[in-house]
């Protein structure tokens, strides 16, 4: 009793992590099909940029173009392909594209 | 509203090399949601299927401030952060304008954080929470939560001899923040990406504490075939069972009209957690189902009417 409690400012931090340092863990080696593009068929919409979840769809933001896929990252699910509204990407088995 | 050329010249703030399941739909409504807004953002955390994957020790997706410290005080925490801003705003140590988002999933949300977000939704803290509603506790093995539909299979209401997946309605939760008063409540879908970034845009506008409830779809725990993520989202708006709408200052508006409401069972079919209500002797239980999803689509469209 009687002992001086402890402020806010002894108390241990928590753990803090480096902002956006995720970019570190590659999640490319997740996937079993990849997405592949035909440039021919693609309109540069950017429907494909917008509804990835892994944010591996690389677009040319000041040409208004479609870039490429970045395999590095792509976990290869599919949403891409899916709601591409010119067919524009095709999704084939990862294994057959490393040949 | 910012068009998707627009978008693309924006900084990524919730960025690659999460763990999130391929094709999860939380990780399309954490872009969308940061894309959406260009001020400085802080962003609060529940426990959950997000944070978790998010963060995984020393990772961070997060190119922002980010604070996360458990399951159920995602809005208390935030509260404190956005009090601390307007204090320090006061003294004129800032005079930046920030944006305070927290999200949580249902569970976080529906379930055990839902005392915090009433107080901070009382109390009125200037911020915007996103429920990010898979409809059960993805995170820790497919429990069935109060958001979960009715019928459900999930690893507390397992379909069997003894009863057919989940036994109750989902509690209506945007209502429940429509009861506090606050400026701004939606629900959307990661599936029309101009719906939830245009709720998005309002909602942070507002000088107080808004509210939008987002259908997250699940790969693993509803399970759908990855890719279909934000279709499936968008068959739960055109079947009714998950309506697009917004509340502002009280007043209900549609914010999408399905051309034609199609039947529970278009969503159903492409989700194994339903199958079962798909066999014959399930028949009631599926015309229950549908009727009450007619009822609150007819209710909800008197409210806006209204
Ligand atoms: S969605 Fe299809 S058409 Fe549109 S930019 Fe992507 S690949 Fe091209
Ligand atoms: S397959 Fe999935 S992860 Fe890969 S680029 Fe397409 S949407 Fe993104």
């Amino acid at each position: 009793m009687g002992d001086k409690k402890t402020g806010w400012k002894e108390l241990p931090e928590g753990d803090i992590l480096e902002g956006g340092s995720s970019l570190k863990f590659k999640t490319g080696n997740w996937r079993n099909r990849r997405p592949v593009h035909i440039l021919d068929k693609c309109i540069h919409c950017f429907i494909c940029w917008i509804s990835c979840p892994d944010n591996a769809v690389r677009v040319d933001s000041e040409a208004g173009k479609f870039k490429e896929f970045d395999y590095d990252y792509c976990k290869g699910c599919g949403i891409c392909a899916h709601e591409c509204p010119t067919q524009a990407i095709e999704m084939v088995d990862e294994q057959e594209a490393e040949k | 509203m910012a068009t998707l050329k627009q978008l693309a010249k924006r900084e990524e703030r919730f960025v690659s090399g999460h763990r999130l399941c391929p094709g999860c739909g939380a990780g399309l409504i954490a872009r969308m949601v940061m894309l959406a807004i260009e001020k400085p953002v802080i962003v609060g955390n529940a426990t959950g299927c997000l944070e978790v994957a998010s963060t995984i020790f020393p990772y961070s997706s997060w190119n922002v401030p980010w604070v996360h410290s458990a399951f159920e005080n995602v809005s208390a925490s935030l509260s404190g952060v956005e009090a601390a801003y307007r204090s320090l705003k006061k003294q004129g140590k800032i005079d930046e304008d920030v944006v305070f988002v927290a999200f949580g999933g249902d569970g976080g949300t529906y379930d055990i954080g839902l005392q915090s977000l009433s107080g901070a939704a009382e109390r009125g803290h200037k911020m915007l929470y996103v429920c990010y509603n898979n409809q059960a506790y993805m995170n820790t093995g497919v429990q069935r939560s109060s958001a979960t539909s009715k019928g459900a299979h999930t690893s507390t209401s397992p379909v069997g001899k003894a009863i057919p997946g989940k036994g109750q309605f989902p509690k209506d939760l945007a209502s429940i923040m429509v009861a506090h008063n606050i400026p701004y409540v939606a629900t959307s879908i990661p599936g029309r990406w101009n719906d939830l970034v245009n709720k998005v845009e309002k909602a942070v506008s507002f000088n107080g504490f808004t509210f939008i409830d987002v259908l997250s779809p699940c790969r693993l725990g509803w399970p759908h075939e990855p890719s279909i993520t934000m279709e499936i989202a968008r068959l739960a708006a055109e079947t009714c069972i998950w309506p697009l709408y917004e509340v502002v200052e009280g007043k209900y508006r549609l914010t999408f009209r399905p051309k034609e409401k199609k039947p529970i069972t278009e969503w159903f079919k492409l989700q194994r957690r339903f199958a079962h209500l798909l066999k014959p002797e399930n028949q009631p239980l599926l015309e229950e189902i549908q009727k009450e999803v007619d009822t609150k689509w007819e209710a909800l469209l008197k409210k806006c009417e209204g």
